[in-house]
């Protein structure tokens, strides 16, 4: 006789649904292949391969003229600055709407229960906050920051400060998303504790919730002040300020070996970046 | 004056987990009480909804005159404030240090800027180093909380509540981590600041001896219903029998295991 386990086993075994699967997932990667238009060859064609020599040549050797670096200073330290005062306007926006779009602290679980049972008004309010957030944090985040600068640019004008609200208004939406996914991982225990001490919701966040994530929490917000370096430098090419704004004039100059220089001086900047944050990561 | 008043106290997670199942119950102002009975009876959710953290399912409880369904924002806060709680797992903030965990008695009555504030730089030292002294960890005050060990967490737990200075204090297990000599000066150090103060306390207690030796209210809790509710003397072996035997909670009936009622209790 056959115990039942066994026979399960044999069926899923039999189970059509993982060669569907792979022909799906085959199929799907065919159409992007051919749909996006992939061709390795073009690397290997004569006038592919002439583009690529002549873009790679002219880049060598760098233009490490003391006359170029110095103009290169400033562009160099407003990305940086762009990428700071970016990543403040991101957390002074992302962090509260964070707060409000963790379910946890808004709408359910133990340190809403007894407040929401039986007060309708207040249950109102606590799932309309949390949409709000929620609903803002996806909309500054699923427009990419490129998109903003371009809307910024058209508002406030060219240069840094359309930078600075671009990457705080989409990293801003980014850090709140995750801000709100670190703050949703927390062990609840020692907030009901507090909770019954009489402790307000703020009270509870800033001693049971805040010293529980805070590494995480750095230590990402530090992340994306790495990538917003990078984002700040991209933002020049549609002019607000900073590197890219250099790198889109050198590349319509065709001063490819000025291109390279510039990518250098970026690779020293998000190494630099990332060596400082794994230093304050290191402290914590 | 009664401190708790219970008619039909029901407790149900996620519609199928019956943890409190129509308790009665009533508990004087400065009386001291303890819970005993088996794992899984329901003591803990009782004294979660005791201390106004759930809501019962069903029936009516009343804290000091007050029904806790009409409880709610400021009033709720002010009503959590008199009703102290000592966790089986202390409950502590990890990451902060002792000072501040034990300060946290005051957030009831602390301004939210003063608590920030507080955060920064400890605005009450001498008062926390006092609490602590009584459970005699004093020089632990900025050690922080997780690198101490489970007795001396339970003792933070207890300075805690000693600066919230609640007018009830709930106790749930607080000796399960401790070693048995220990075990009994904590409960004797509870018994005893709730007479001096005249605090109601009720008190969790896997140690039938430490219940039967020292409270002069025993209430025994098997499978969400109380079984009896006696005066030490009063109870007697076979009663003892009856609570504990066939230890498993009946929440296996509904088809969930020990991890998945947790997970339902403790979302």
């Amino acid at each position: 006789m056959r115990s039942p386990r066994l026979s399960s086993i044999n069926r899923s075994e039999k189970s059509l649904f993982p060669y569907l699967f792979s022909l799906l997932f085959l199929s799907a990667f065919l159409d992007s292949w051919w749909r996006a238009g992939v061709r390795p060859s073009a690397f290997f064609e004569k006038e592919g391969r002439e583009h690529l020599w002549k873009f790679l040549s002219g880049m060598f050797p760098p233009d490490l003229s003391w006359n170029f670096l110095s103009l290169m200073f400033h562009p160099a330290l407003e990305t940086i600055q762009i990428s700071v005062m970016g990543t403040f306007i991101a957390v002074v926006m992302g962090f509260p709407l964070g707060i409000l779009g963790t379910r946890t602290f808004s709408v359910g679980g133990v340190l809403n229960e007894a407040d929401v049972k039986g007060s309708l008004s207040r249950l109102v309010l606590r799932w309309t906050s949390y949409c709000m957030a929620r609903g803002i944090l996806s909309l500054f985040r699923s427009i990419p920051e490129f998109v903003w600068a371009f809307m910024f640019v058209r508002a406030v004008g060219l240069g840094a400060f359309s930078g600075v609200l671009a990457i705080g208004v989409a990293y801003g939406g980014m850090l709140g998303k995750v801000y709100s996914e670190i703050f949703e991982g927390v062990n609840y225990r020692p907030l009901e504790a507090l909770q019954s001490t009489g402790a307000n919701k703020l009270q509870i966040f800033f001693y049971g919730w805040l010293p529980q994530v805070l590494p995480n929490f750095v230590s990402y917000t530090l992340y994306r002040w790495e990538c917003a370096v990078r984002a700040s430098a991209i933002l020049g090419l549609v002019g607000a300020g900073g590197l890219g704004t250099q790198i889109e004039i050198s590349m319509r100059m065709f001063n490819f070996s000025e291109v390279l220089t510039i990518l250098i001086i970026l690779f020293f900047m998000v190494a630099g970046v990332d060596y400082l944050s794994a230093k304050v990561r290191a402290i914590l | 004056m009664n401190q708790y008043r219970l008619e039909k106290v029901t407790k149900v997670f996620d519609h199928r987990l019956v943890a409190v199942d129509e308790i009665d119950l009533r508990v004087q102002s400065g009386e001291r009480a303890a819970l005993i009975g088996p794992s899984g009876a329901g003591k803990t959710t009782l004294f979660r909804m005791l201390n106004c953290t759930l809501r019962p399912t069903a029936g009516k409880l009343w804290i000091n005159g007050d029904e806790v369904v009409t409880l709610h924002g400021k009033r709720l806060r002010q009503v959590r404030r008199k009703i102290g709680t000592i966790y089986q797992q202390h409950n502590l903030v990890p990451r902060l240090k002792v000072a501040h965990n034990v300060l946290a008695g005051n957030l009831g009555q602390w301004s939210t800027v003063r608590s920030l504030i507080s955060l920064v730089r400890p605005v009450d030292l001498e008062m926390a180093y006092r609490a602590l002294r009584q459970v005699g960890i004093e020089e632990k005050i900025f050690t922080r909380t997780d690198e101490l060990s489970g007795g001396q967490q339970q003792r933070v737990a207890i300075a805690r509540v000693l600066i919230q200075d609640p007018e009830v204090i709930l106790a749930d297990e607080p000796v399960s981590s401790v070693d048995p000599s220990l075990a009994t000066v904590i409960v004797k150090l509870l018994l005893e600041i709730s007479e001096r103060t005249r605090k109601t306390l009720l008190m969790n207690l896997h140690s039938v001896d430490l219940a039967l030796a020292y409270f002069p209210r025993v209430i025994g809790i098997k499978n969400g219903k109380a079984l009896f509710d006696l005066s030490p003397d009063k109870v007697s072996d076979s009663l003892l029998e009856e609570l504990y035997s066939g230890h498993l909670p009946d929440n296996h009936e509904n088809g969930l295991t020990d991890e998945e009622s947790k997970a339902l209790v403790y979302q």
